[in-house]
């Protein structure tokens, strides 16, 4: 096929924009409050008390964050362990989010456990029974297995081509050998870590369910159900096409390129078969365990239930069903969306909304500093994508020059 | 593996983990101590007998180093007005409520730590803190805590507290049954304080003896039930009362241990790492087969 010759290479663009610019502003803002909490404590910033433990970095820095970058071992078993080669272009940009999701990841555990020093106290004391030990774990190793995976893209960059300034040059040739050499092992071990990296997946996608099982009657009984672990990887295997989907034509939006819709649609056919599966059992578990009296009530954890199902889960399947919104970037964009919007939602509503301690005197809601400090780290993580773009090989760039427009037709799509 | 610490057993299962390349069935078992001990001691409290002279919240403070001020402050009864919980500042508190059967007195209810016969604190804890120790008591590592919080999330009575407002070494604070005091024979200091006998230590297989004995002797006092004695699983400290519990803020619980269903989950998909090891095996089937399937349609176009 011809479109396999089309390599990925480092997008030629300056990387300062008006919205780089902002960008900016909000990471900084995120860390004027992040010093707050490491000069004064976790109680001067956020709005946590000994009610609720955990809100909102632990909500959707770490249990969404871990969610969103889902596309990483959705399209590595696709591309890789199914060898569906026609995928290959999405992978590394699916990659590189979730290798830059899962660093935030461990930085919002880090910024919230209120002994950050002793962060790698789990790597020593064990304790098989916690699912937490086990989420903290899989992480871990599967955020090494992801700086594995990426290391080829660095050595294709650099082989041949390192040059460091100054006084280091004289290291230019060693590290072209390292390079050389790393590369070697690993494009022959390389399968080893690929299939890791699906297994972890799984493994911790699933017990990031299982946190909550524990809390018992404190969690909101549409919510709480002895299948959690199924329905947070279930969701996140649904959420991770859309994800690939939703960054993709946002950075060929905003690098000014051309979507790559003959792969996105077909990507995009995949994702309601999958959300189907997703909600037969998320219905399924509601039946069964009858909890739909609860919807009966208006209060916020109904609404909230509510929306998650219909807006993050029935309307985009819908959608997805349709051939006119596959074949259309906006439409696809905004079904797309709806899938991350819902899965965003259903971590914070099973981590956050659900969550209802029995001697509770208020409710929570993040602070202005737990929110700065979100944003501020979404706002890094679109920085680093945007500067690794710039300087590896991630995207495929069809040559301008000889682009044929037929290149793009999608008219194939659904054979 | 009683008579043997936990680090040792930490050390061990480590050692053993390493030796299986890291993937060994003894992580599945690796944990705090937990033990059941059949004599482990507990505390009968009949709020039917407390006055609310709050002697235990300053006993409790003065024993653990907390600032406990006069003791004659607390002769104050204006705070019992309003409804307060455990906290870093206070690991057991006192609340009032209005009066059961058959009296005119309010009742007052002493709060802390239940010691959960199978806590989901100790379940829990990332790094194994935590630990049920064969007294009954259930304590936890300051130098292990990561400050992580997941024990306060798990736990059913909204016990564990957090020092939000220290920057560095915030701590996880709740009773520990006066466990340095246990040790050395001696009463836990608001049983060793309370002026009325409201707080009876001793095993706790007697104190529900005692309990129903007190129940059956005068049934017109007690409301029967010994709340502790079956709620989620059995607690060492459990309560007589004249009123429902729930009126009395006791949260309503199943007797299922909770951390019950979270720990068959975990270990049925951690089986010995049956599952995970499989699910390895055919992926790497799949990827072999399709890449074989790969190369052949290449061959065939050829």
């Amino acid at each position: 096929m011809s479109r396999n010759s089309v390599l990925p290479q480092p997008i030629k663009q300056k990387f300062f924009s008006p919205g780089v610019i902002a960008l900016i502003a909000l990471a900084i803002n995120g860390l004027v409050f992040l010093m707050g909490r490491f000069f004064f404590g976790i109680g001067a910033v956020t709005n946590l008390n000994n009610q609720y433990p955990w809100g909102l970095w632990i909500g959707v820095d770490v249990a969404a964050g871990v969610a969103l970058a889902a596309g990483g071992f959705t399209t590595a078993a696709l591309g890789h362990v199914m060898h569906r080669e026609e995928y290959h272009a999405i992978v590394r940009p699916a990659l590189l989010t979730a290798m830059l999701g899962y660093t935030f990841v461990a930085v919002g555990v880090f910024i919230d456990i209120g002994r950050w020093y002793f962060i790698w106290h789990p790597l020593m004391m064990w304790n098989g029974n916690s699912a937490l030990f086990e989420v903290g774990i899989c992480v871990m190793i599967y955020l090494t297995v992801l700086y594995i995976e990426f290391l080829p893209i660095v050595s294709e960059r650099f082989i041949g081509r390192v040059n460091l300034p100054g006084p280091l040059a004289s290291f230019n040739k060693i590290s072209d050998k390292i390079l050389r050499l790393l590369d070697r092992g690993l494009s022959k071990t390389m399968f080893i870590f690929l299939i890791a990296g699906v297994v972890l997946s799984t493994l911790h996608q699933s017990s990031l369910g299982t946190l909550m099982v524990i809390a018992g009657p404190k969690m909101h009984p549409l919510w709480q159900t002895p299948i959690l672990p199924l329905l947070f990887l279930l969701s996140a295997v649904s959420v991770g096409f859309p994800m690939v989907i939703f960054e993709s034509l946002l950075a060929s939006r905003s690098l000014k390129l051309k979507p790559e819709m003959h792969i996105l649609s077909r990507l995009g056919s995949m994702i309601a078969p999958l959300l189907g599966i997703y909600l037969a059992f998320k219905l399924g578990d509601m039946f069964i365990r009858e909890t739909f009296v609860y919807l009966r009530e208006f209060n916020t954890a109904s609404v909230m239930f509510t929306i998650e199902l219909v807006v993050g889960v029935i309307i985009p399947l819908r959608m997805f069903l349709s051939q006119k919104v596959l074949k259309s970037p906006p439409l696809l964009f905004t079904a797309a969306s709806f899938v991350v919007f819902g899965v965003l939602l259903n971590r914070i509503n099973n981590f956050i909304v659900a969550y209802t301690p029995p001697y509770a005197t208020g409710s929570y809601f993040p602070s202005i500093g737990e929110i700065s400090v979100t944003v501020g780290f979404i706002a890094m993580l679109v920085l680093a994508y945007r500067f690794v773009v710039l300087n590896f090989p991630i995207i495929s760039v069809h040559d301008k020059y000889s682009a044929q427009p037929t290149k793009y037709s999608i008219k194939e799509v659904g054979k | 593996m009683p008579g043997k610490s936990r680090r040792d057993f930490l050390k061990n299962s480590i050692a053993g983990g390493i030796a299986a390349t890291g993937i060994s069935a003894s992580v599945a078992n690796a944990g705090p101590k937990n033990i059941l001990s059949a004599d482990r001691m507990g505390v009968l409290v009949d709020t039917t007998v407390c006055v609310g002279c709050r002697n235990c919240e300053w006993a409790c403070k003065t024993a653990h180093n907390l600032d406990s001020g006069d003791l004659n402050s607390y002769e104050e009864r204006k705070i019992l007005e309003s409804k307060r919980r455990p906290s870093e500042h206070a690991l057991t508190v006192v609340n009032e409520y209005t009066h059961g059967k058959n009296s005119t007195l309010p009742v007052d209810v002493k709060v802390q730590c239940m010691h959960c016969d199978h806590p989901a604190c100790v379940s829990a804890c990332i790094v194994g803190a935590f630990s049920k120790q064969e007294n009954g008591a259930v304590i936890w590592d300051t130098d292990m805590c990561i400050g992580c919080r997941y024990c306060m999330a798990a736990c059913p009575f909204q016990i564990p507290a957090f020092e939000y407002n220290k920057a560095i070494n915030p701590l996880i604070m709740k009773c520990d049954f006066c466990f340095d005091r246990t040790k050395e024979e001696k009463l836990p200091a608001c049983v060793g304080i309370c002026p009325t006998e409201t707080l009876t230590y001793g095993p706790r297989t007697e104190l529900i003896r005692i309990a129903r004995e007190r129940i059956k002797r005068d049934p017109s006092r007690y409301i029967d039930h010994i709340y502790g004695e079956y709620e989620v699983g059995g607690t060492a400290w459990m309560y007589l009362a004249s009123k429902n519990f729930t009126e009395l803020d006791f949260p309503l619980l199943s007797k299922n241990p909770a951390p019950g269903v979270s720990e068959s989950i975990q270990h049925g998909i951690f089986a010995y790492f049956v599952p995970p090891v499989s699910l390895y095996a055919l992926l790497g089937g799949i990827m072999w087969l399709s890449k074989r399937r790969k190369e052949m349609e290449g061959e065939e176009k050829i």
